[in-house]
């Protein structure tokens, strides 16, 4: 019996608990606690499912919906279990450098290495990208009137490929290690004659999954803004979150590519013997280098741009005020994506390429600033006369405007080669870096969940838990990587499990103690959530506006009907919901009701998902029949799919307007709640304007929202 | 740079107290544009690019890790290995493993490739970083102007004892370099191919090794090593602007830089 | 709501059939977006068969010494032929509506699109065997097997979907869902003429003739 034909290289061994039992340590025992957790997790989820009965409605309303709005939750869902996952390993690496100082530490450098690495590609690939992803998934369609989006099959079919990703992540806790090359995984370390095994193979497969389904969702989103505005929704009218989707859907499309050609290339070196980028025979590695920066860049500002997105919605809904300088934003936004694709040399000035080319890169970094300093200070001045609630979200701006620019300041050094020469490398660049992401894209997603929650589910997030997490968040951040500056300035290289120098200590220390407070202000906004869903009957706000909202979305209940909006509205401003709340215009019945089209649910995506999980998984240890079957079962499904006709269903007029006059005959009768009420349990959704709590009577229900043709 | 942020930290605090909801602020929810400030946030990021790029621009040319630092360098041959790197005198004729030694006031002409995976070089405290990449040739110059001992690394993540790899630069009077040389010199154990050889697989050197003399031109043997067809083709491109062109394309399989430069032609 | 007579670039419907006209809009907008990011994908396996070309070479055999250039032409003329086939197919589509003649110029396009595929993997036999070139062999053969068989596994790709096409225009007829199909795979069709004009001007005839 040839057991490899079937299970390709897996042996025993292969399992992280043999590494216990064959070699044991602290480091093996560590991981084998992480795959214990993992194994567990995945049994405590399974068994949960199977005593409550949740089986057919995860199946039934979950994974088999193409609903966007369902798919976004998945993506959020996918992003906070996968930064459980990461943040502790990065507690695990800083506890592990504060203890190496006179010892090796309790981790092996191997260990080490995989930590680092999946740290790194977890935090990018599987929570920064489904994170926004599922943000933009969720509030884009609502934002610009659409019913969904242009794509809603392919839609659930980019969710299932990251998922297959994320799962295939999670598996190399268990079985196999993990790559030692880091997120970035420059060969010709990587290569198979430096990195023999499967490690860089899961990394390939997992960043290639979500790298083809982040493609898919540029592409879909970016048609969704182009072709589904509803009526009056001009380009300009739009809210910024989601001129933000927009560009960064663009980034999406042209910037993913370059990374599946790189991993491809990688995996061709490796499976084949290509030459792309190995040592000797023709290879050149500085192509990858420019490869994955040409992704790679681009790809920090796909991050970082539906962030600003969200801040601009925060700022302007919590100074209770027009967003200054819209047009000026919408530029910057478009300059910061433009010039996204000059920059990316930065990341290797010290390749050994000319001082003309390294100086060119540099200006077009420093010239990012540019845009980037006005958006700040386009948030400053929404501020101007303004009625600001330091509300959670708003806690969060605050910080933001503080740190980012900051950290903005240490890129605008980092953009001078000179300087890059001497900090390239060093924790110096890595507190730089975490310093644009935690405070930028994190924090704006954190500011983003407490946001939108209420609209996604119908009931608000705990405001004194929430606030608890920003001051463990805020503090902890600044005490995680302020030293870490520092730090790189006194030398110490990134990627180091162990260094000597006693002179450090207390620096990492610090650092140690600001991870321990990030991890608090996690703990603390999972207890937020689940605090919140405990006490949902006094947190509800059905009717839609806990915030007094300015956008489309805040127009329809919460959580919203599957059709998002009964009858397509007709917009004639920016801000549309408020001015229609100004006029007195909110909340009328439209004048007819017509059938609505939805899409049927499939378990086309999901199967796509496991069988592209199972490709991979096939891919990463050789096992060639699954790689086989499952290749021809994805394509069958895909094609199997094409041959359905009866795709959607059909809501009766009827049915659409009982549920929409039953909402608006509530929100007509509930008495507005004013803005010192707004965290007490008198807000149920239905605000009263600032500034206007005078003329708002009860609604009058006469129509005022034409039906379109 | 303070000009951008400066404002930001005064300017947040003030606005947040006088339009905190109940502050003395005057409401106006509709105010949304006003040209001088637009002019103001774009202006002023705008001036400090230029005056920050010009700077830039300069700083960089000058800080060119390739531009030579005077007449008559010393040049060293640096081949990064897991996890040590090896340096090659070719005017002394000696070699070292994990001990950079040089001579003070003399400018200093590095030249490295890898005989590994790709390495970052650096000694901090008198030259920055350039990547050693195989098959490839980069440069580095610099000018030690104090004596003594400093620490150098590799900082690219390559392995196991990545965080080990780290050797001593010994800076020396010109009169103790030649004195350390003629020690070195008199160790006798000579490195040949298949001494390098020996180098190849992983290992972490604690106390640096010297050779009393090596094999001439096995810095060029190692670069053929990885590019044989390279290293005969183009045999005439010795003009380092060419060299070190095009974007990422650093020395550019690097043709037998060493031929040019052997001792008696640097003399 | 007054429609324009084109919706997007390409064949339009507008006249012969209106209600697939104004349904094709969105469609066929996301196919020119994802052809779009396709051929980003072609143009970084062109950059770096650019690269690998020149200093890729190592002890391998150069360009000059392992392409055909004749067997290249034929390639060319073969899959130009089948676009020229397939806008034929187009032309029944959109004005005889007879899925009689839309198989048929398929068949055409099919037949010629194969043997494309079919000299293709001839011309990398015979650089195998003959010239010692495989993919192995150096950085710039690597290259050029990478960037020519991802054109090839497109073309196979499109030889697939367009089996399946001619199915279901027996089966399910020309109604809108497959008429738009035809559409996208028409473009998707093209735009490899387009990619494969390309390769045959920089990796055949610059390769040849430098």
């Amino acid at each position: 019996m040839n057991w490899e034909l079937i299970f390709g290289q897996i042996k025993w061994t292969s399992f992280v608990f043999a590494g216990m039992i064959e070699n044991p340590s602290l480091s093996e025992a560590i991981a084998s606690g992480a795959g214990s957790i993992a194994v567990l997790g995945a049994l405590a989820t399974v068994v949960l499912l199977t005593v409550k009965g949740w089986w057919v409605p995860l199946w039934r309303d979950w994974l088999t919906s193409i609903d966007h709005k369902k798919v976004g939750i998945m993506y959020i869902a996918i992003a906070l279990v996968m930064f459980a996952r990461a943040v502790i390993e990065a507690a695990l690496m800083r506890a592990q450098q504060l203890s190496a100082t006179d010892s090796g530490g309790f981790l092996s450098a191997d260990h080490f290495g995989q930590l680092f690495s999946t740290h790194g590609t977890i935090m990018i690939f599987f929570v920064a990208m489904p994170f926004i992803t599922g943000l933009m998934n969720y509030v884009m369609p609502l934002q610009i009137g659409a019913r969904d989006v242009s794509f809603p099959l392919l839609n659930a079919i980019s969710l299932m490929l990251t998922m297959a990703g994320a799962i295939l992540i999670m598996v190399s806790l268990v079985v196999g290690q993990f790559s030692t090359g880091g997120w970035s995984a420059y060969p010709p370390f990587t290569g198979i004659e430096f990195s023999p095994g499967e490690g860089v193979d899961y990394w390939i497969w997992a960043v290639s999954l979500g790298s083809i389904g982040s493609t898919l969702t540029g592409l879909n989103f970016a048609v969704t803004i182009y072709k589904k505005r509803c009526p009056g929704m001009t380009l300009f009218r739009m809210p910024l979150f989601t001129w933000t989707t927009l560009c960064t859907s663009i980034l999406m499309i042209f910037a993913m590519a370059p990374l599946t050609a790189a991993t491809a290339m990688l995996a061709l070196d490796r499976y084949a013997g290509f030459h792309f980028f190995t040592n000797g025979d023709g290879g050149n590695m500085m192509n990858y280098a420019n490869l994955f920066w040409l992704f790679g860049h681009p790809e920090v500002y796909i991050l970082i741009l539906p962030a600003f997105g969200v801040w601009s919605e925060v700022v302007a809904t919590f100074s209770s005020k027009r967003i200054y300088g819209y047009t000026s934003l919408v530029y910057a936004t478009m300059c910061i994506a433009v010039l996204s694709f000059a920059v990316w040399l930065h990341h290797f000035f010290t390749m050994g390429q000319s001082a003309n080319v390294n100086a060119m890169f540099g200006i077009a970094t420093m010239v990012i600033g540019v845009p980037t300093g006005v958006k700040v200070y386009d948030w400053l001045l929404t501020m101007v006369g303004g009625r600001i609630r330091f509300t959670t979200p708003m806690l969060f701006h605050i910080n933001f405007l503080l740190t980012f620019i900051l950290g903005g300041m240490t890129g605008v050094l980092l953009a001078n080669p000179g300087i890059d020469f001497q900090v390239h490398n060093t924790l110096f660049l890595v507190a730089h870096f975490h310093n644009m992401i935690i405070p930028g894209v994190l924090f704006g997603m954190f500011a983003a969940v407490q946001f939108w929650f209420p609209k996604m589910f119908g009931f608000r997030l705990h405001e004194g838990l929430g606030r608890a997490s920003f001051w463990c968040f805020a503090p902890g951040f600044l005490l995680a990587f302020f030293p870490l500056y520092w730090l790189g300035l006194m030398g110490a290289t990134r990627r180091t499990y162990m260094w000597t120098d006693p002179d450090y200590l207390p620096w990492l220390a610090l650092a140690m103690a600001g991870a321990a407070l990030i991890l608090a202000g996690f703990a603390l906004m999972v207890a937020q959530i689940v605090v919140s869903v405990r006490q949902r009957a006094q947190l509800a706000a059905p009717l839609g506006d806990p915030w007094d909202g300015r956008a489309l979305e805040w127009s329809i209940p919460s959580p919203p009907p599957e059709w998002n909006f009964a009858v397509l509205p007709q917009v004639t401003a920016r801000d549309a919901f408020y001015e229609a709340k100004k006029a007195g215009t909110a909340y009328r019945s439209p004048a007819a009701y017509a059938d609505i089209e939805v899409p049927r649910n499939t378990a086309t995506a999901p199967l796509i998902g496991l069988f592209a999980c199972a490709w991979a998984f096939g891919l990463v240890w050789h096992i060639w029949w699954l790689v086989v079957v499952s290749f021809v079962l994805i394509w069958a499904v895909v094609i199997a799919r094409s041959f359905q006709t009866d795709t959607e269903e059909t809501v009766p007029a009827a049915t659409v307007k009982a549920a929409n006059e039953a909402f608006l005959a509530a929100a007509r009768a509930t008495p507005g709640v004013s803005r010192e009420r707004e965290m007490t349990s008198d807000n149920r959704g239905r605000a009263l304007p600032e500034g206007l709590e005078g003329r708002a009577g009860p609604a009058s229900p006469g129509a005022a929202v034409e039906v379109l043709p | 740079m303070l000009i951008v942020i400066v404002p930001m930290f005064v300017a947040l605090p003030l606005v947040l107290w006088r339009y905190r909801r109940g502050g003395k602020g005057t409401y106006r929810p509709d105010w949304e544009f006003n040209w001088g400030l637009e002019l103001l946030i774009w202006g002023v990021p705008v001036a400090l690019v230029v005056a920050l790029g010009t700077a830039l621009w300069r700083q960089t040319i000058l800080g060119d890790p390739y531009r030579a630092l005077g007449p008559d360098p010393l040049v060293v041959e640096v081949v990064s290995l897991d996890w040590k790197f090896l340096f090659l005198y070719p005017e002394q004729g000696v070699a070292t493993l994990d001990l950079l030694a040089l001579p003070e006031d003399r400018p200093v002409t590095l030249k490295l490739t890898s005989g590994t995976v790709m390495q970052s070089f650096i000694i901090p405290r008198l030259a920055g970083q350039i990547y050693a990449m195989a098959g490839m040739q980069t440069q580095l110059n610099l000018i030690a102007d104090e004596a003594g001992d400093f620490v150098g690394r590799n900082t690219q993540y390559n392995g196991l004892g990545f965080a080990t790899q780290s050797f001593t630069t010994r800076v020396l009077s010109p009169d103790d370099f030649e004195r350390w040389v003629e020690t070195t010199k008199a160790q006798g154990t000579a490195l040949d191919a298949a001494g390098y050889a020996g180098l190849l697989p992983p290992s972490v050197v604690s106390e640096p090794v010297l050779y009393g003399q090596f094999t001439p031109g096995l810095f060029d043997q190692v670069m053929a090593g990885f590019a044989p067809g390279m290293f005969h083709r183009g045999t005439n491109h010795t003009d380092m602007s060419e060299r070190h062109g095009a974007a990422g394309m650093a020395a550019a399989p690097a043709p037998h830089q060493g031929h040019d430069h052997t001792p008696e032609a640097a003399q | 709501m007054s429609l324009s007579e084109r919706l997007h670039p390409g064949l339009n419907l507008a006249g012969t059939d209106p209600e697939s006209h104004v349904a094709a809009e969105e469609v066929l907008f996301g196919f020119w977006i994802f052809l779009m990011s396709d051929l980003v994908l072609f143009a970084v396996l062109f950059a770096t068969y650019a690269a690998m070309s020149v200093q890729g070479i190592a002890e391998g055999p150069g360009p000059a010494q392992v392409f055909d250039l004749t067997a290249a032409f034929l390639e060319t003329l073969l899959l130009l032929l089948s676009s020229f086939a397939f806008g034929f197919a187009m032309l029944e589509m959109k004005y005889r509506e007879s899925r009689r003649g839309v198989l048929a110029w398929l068949l055409v396009t099919g037949v010629l699109g194969a043997a494309f595929v079919g000299m293709e993997l001839h011309d990398y036999y015979v650089m195998i065997t003959q010239h010692a070139a495989p993919p192995q062999a150096s950085g710039f053969l690597s290259a050029y097997y990478l960037l020519t068989g991802t054109h090839a596994l497109h073309v196979s790709s499109g030889l697939v979907w367009m089996a399946i096409m001619a199915i279901q225009v027996t089966v399910i007829g020309l109604n809108t869902p497959v008429k738009l199909r035809l559409m996208r795979l028409a473009l998707f069709w093209h735009m490899l003429d387009v990619v494969w004009i390309g390769i045959f001007t920089f990796v055949y005839l610059f390769g040849v003739a430098s």
